[in-house]
């Protein structure tokens, strides 16, 4: 098998992985560093961020708010260490980010401008109209083009990682378009593939997000954290699941039911007025709203449709100028794909699973438990997000984090030698290969689409917004199901070139290792926090599962999982508080 | 649901077993509500594993499924089936080579795209702490429209010019460098001359504007060439008054 030499292999090149390739650059251009994507980096799901980005940079916030929110935000899963530290990094990050030309929308003093967002008590979210994240990802990869020393894999899977010896060695990789396999041979390894939404039926994501990374790292025996927290995003189309971003509330839509009442005024969200107002109705947590669907569903209150019941986005009100300013996209996309035009009519929205708060477990750093490895933003959990995130941190996250991960992981090649065992080595990745060869031969009888149909479903009856434990180890009971019949997949496609059944089979395979951490984990977290919520156990228990959940892998047997302490600096446990007692700032 | 048969006609083209592309026939029980992307995912789970095409956002965001459908190259997450008859033509983007079956080859773009330098070169570097570059919404405006592009390559497959002759930049990548340039806080403009305004640049564009009425993001790639050939030119005129006239 051919080698590649480098000295940082990033895997992922959405938002994480080019802000990583660029620090990396920016840290010491002697530094090797290779970023490889199963698509160009333009193609990666950072693209559809729409809302923003939170960062203080206005006189009437401060940093304090914003770790309040977001600690609270997570129900006090947090660790207040890594909240504190994001804070303190992402206003820099974005200023950062407007001088590599970012689009942002501005003030009319030229100053960039903010909107507020679901759960911040200030109005702190920099956007860019509502394409934030297509900016963003643009913006990172158009300026990853400046520095020669950032050398690219487009188009090549990542299969396996190498370990030996306690170590991270390096990568095995397929060239999608030959299905020719290479082994990367890194002093340390960045994990930034993103999320793994792709494991439930109705999702915001698009079709890369498969959790490849998560499941990569997860074999090679790296935990992954808090995997049980879904978030549901209150507002995404029926039939395709299209997000429609939080900025619609930001700029004062409302959601109603189907007599046209406000129904989060029931829910400890109200009063309704004034409106709109941060921490408050609309804008409270996505985690809340999507409860207080659910719980209209049961009453009978919501809109029944074609794809399951919906409730209505109203923004009317806002005007054709507003929504054609603020919220082109949003317009665009609920005229073609729901037939409803939001300046002139309400637009049915159901919520949608959107994100992972869990993923590899990372301390502070970015680093992994095994040396060498290294992970940010949405495949991992460095646990700014705990048990439900606030809409504008994540890509806040993946900058600070990815920013950060790159600089400890550049430290650590420095003072690192490749480790001459490259038989080892080789005959690893020489494993790797015979593993996606056996596929080719296999005689199985299983269908990659049927097996994922059947992952999606079962994942949602329970593993939903509200879960029991009957219904949770009836899944749990399913997923182990799949992951014995996945040994018997067929593989119908023998082509070597672009062979997308090939990949679909390996991305089926990670998802099902993912989807049990995830069915295992919510089985085991016997409360109610944040995404989490059991309806056998309806309060959060903070003198037993105060704690994140790490699911270990076991090759043969269910994830084991065990459990890690919260980092608790200087936020004490408390009672989430929306509407009335919030204070939010009135709009 | 209700659904209704229509016949998708496929471009195949696998380059260890075919001599050269042919088309193959689906027929596709479509729902009301499907793009031509939900029928090409109804052939690959239901009908045909060894269908392969690029795409993952599917709300046209990410760039990745443009194909030629009936004639005209699009995203197919954004075009409707029942905006088509029973019969709807699927072929990968022309003016690239196929990788196989709807799959370009895109080497040439990325390459393209690269030597416009498509990023923000200031005029001097601005520490973190001075804050953001002022900039008024006017002052956006003037270039906003050309940061929408999305890679997708609808244009090039579009353009009669990139058809004849793959040495010409091309839209996509001409209309970037003009983003940079219209953006008041780059002065990149002439380190982006060189390509930009080459013999492979704005200047071979013959105006057909094709490029413009395919893009699915309004980008008008033809009105950011058009005004790249105005400034060069005056440029151009500039020099030759005060004597530094440039190559």
């Amino acid at each position: 098998m051919e080698i590649i030499e480098t000295d940082i292999a990033i895997v992922g090149a959405g938002g994480a992985g080019l802000r990583a390739a660029i620090e990396v650059a920016e840290a010491d251009p002697n530094v090797k560093v290779l970023l490889i994507s199963k698509v160009y980096p333009m193609r990666s799901h950072t693209c559809a961020a729409e809302g923003g980005a939170a960062g203080v940079v206005k006189d009437n916030d401060t940093l304090e708010y914003h770790f309040n929110d977001t600690v609270g935000g997570g129900d006090w899963l947090t660790d207040q260490d890594a909240v504190e530290y994001f804070v303190n990094e992402i206003p820099k990050e974005l200023t950062r980010m407007e001088h590599w030309g970012c689009p942002w929308s501005r003030e009319d003093s030229g100053k960039v401008a903010v909107r507020p967002f679901g759960g911040m008590k200030i109005m702190r979210t920099w956007f860019a109209a509502d394409k934030t994240g297509f900016h963003m990802l643009h913006t990172l990869f158009q300026t990853s083009l400046k520095y020669p020393t950032i050398e690219r894999l487009d188009e090549y899977y990542v299969t396996d990682l190498m370990v030996e010896d306690g170590r991270v060695h390096g990568v095995v990789v397929m060239e999608i378009r030959t299905g020719k396999m290479t082994l990367v041979r890194a002093k340390a390894v960045i994990i930034c593939s993103g999320g793994a939404g792709k494991i439930f039926p109705f999702t915001t994501n698009g079709a890369i997000k498969t959790g490849d990374g998560m499941a990569m790292a997860y074999r090679a025996g790296v935990p992954l954290k808090d995997m049980e927290f879904v978030q549901y995003h209150p507002t995404g189309l029926p039939a395709t699941g299209i997000l429609l971003t939080e900025g619609c509330r930001g700029e004062g839509g409302i959601l109603v039911n189907k007599d046209g009442y406000r129904f989060l005024q029931d829910y400890g969200l109200g009063p309704p007025d004034p409106w709109p107002r941060l921490k408050a109705m609309e804008l409270g947590p996505r985690d809340r709203l999507s409860q207080a669907f659910w719980h209209e569903q049961k009453k009978g209150r919501t809109i029944p449709s074609p794809w399951g019941d919906v409730m209505h986005l109203d923004m009317r009100h806002l005007g054709e100028k507003k929504i054609n300013e603020r919220l082109p996209l949003i317009r665009e996309l609920s005229r073609l794909y729901a037939g409803a035009d939001p300046v002139h009519e309400l637009v049915p929205v159901r919520p949608v699973v959107h994100y992972m708060m869990g993923g590899i477990h990372t301390n502070i750093d970015g680093a992994t438990p095994l040396a060498g490895l290294y992970a940010a933003g949405e495949c991992a959990c460095v646990s700014i997000n705990g048990a439900n995130r606030l809409g504008s941190n994540s890509l806040g996250e993946l900058l600070v984090f990815g920013a950060r991960a790159a600089r400890n992981a550049v430290d650590y090649v420095k003072s690192t030698e490749y480790l001459n065992k490259v038989k080892t080595i080789q005959a690893q990745a020489e494993d790797a290969q015979s593993r996606v060869k056996a596929l080719f031969q296999s005689q199985g009888t299983e269908s990659v689409p049927g097996l994922r149909k059947e992952l999606n479903a079962t994942m949602e009856e329970g593993c939903g917004i509200y879960r029991t434990e009957a219904e949770i180890k009836a899944t749990c009971d399913k997923v182990t199901e799949i992951r014995a019949r996945y040994k018997d997949v067929k593989l119908e496609d023998t082509s070597t070139v672009f062979n997308t059944d090939l990949l679909q089979t390996l991305e089926l395979g990670c998802m099902i290792e993912v989807a049990q951490t995830v069915a295992v984990s919510a089985f085991e977290r016997k409360e109610s926090r944040g995404a989490h919520q059991r309806l056998d156990y309806e309060k959060r228990d903070d003198v037993n599962y105060l704690k994140h959940s790490m699911a270990h892998f076991d090759p043969d047997g269910d994830p084991r999982i065990d459990y890690l302490d919260v980092v608790i600096t200087k936020s004490q446990p408390a009672e989430r508080i929306y509407g009335a007692g919030a204070e939010g700032q009135v709009v | 649901m209700e659904t209704r048969d229509v016949t998708i006609e496929v471009l195949r083209y696998r380059p260890e077993q075919d001599s050269e592309p042919f088309f193959q026939s689906y027929t596709v029980p479509c729902e009301e509500h499907w793009v031509v992307l939900d029928a090409l995912n109804y052939i690959k789970d239901e009908l045909d594993r060894t269908l392969s095409y690029r795409w993952s956002c599917h709300m046209f965001v990410c760039g990745s499924c443009g194909m030629v459908i009936n004639g005209e190259p699009m995203l197919s997450c954004k075009k409707f089936v029942r905006d088509f008859g029973d019969k709807i033509r699927v072929e990968p983007l022309s003016n690239f080579p196929i990788e196989r079956d709807l799959v370009i080859v895109q080497d040439d773009f990325m390459e393209k795209l690269s030597s416009v330098k498509p990023y923000l070169i200031p005029k001097e570097e601005r520490s973190i702490e001075s804050g953001e570059y002022l900039q008024t919404p006017a002052q956006l405006k003037t270039y906003k429209q050309y940061t929408m592009c999305i890679n997708c390559l609808c244009c090039y497959a579009a353009c009669p010019q990139y058809g004849l002759d793959d040495k010409f930049i091309g839209p996509a990548a001409l209309a970037l460098a003009h983003r940079y340039n219209a953006d008041s806080r780059d002065v990149g403009r002439s380190a982006r001359e060189d390509v930009v305004a080459s013999h492979e640049g704005i200047w071979e564009c013959s105006f057909v504007g094709a490029c413009s009425l395919v893009c699915p993001k309004d980008v008008e790639p033809a009105g950011a060439i058009q005004q790249t050939k105005f400034t060069s030119a005056i440029d151009y005129i500039t020099g030759m008054v005060s004597g530094g006239g440039k190559k």
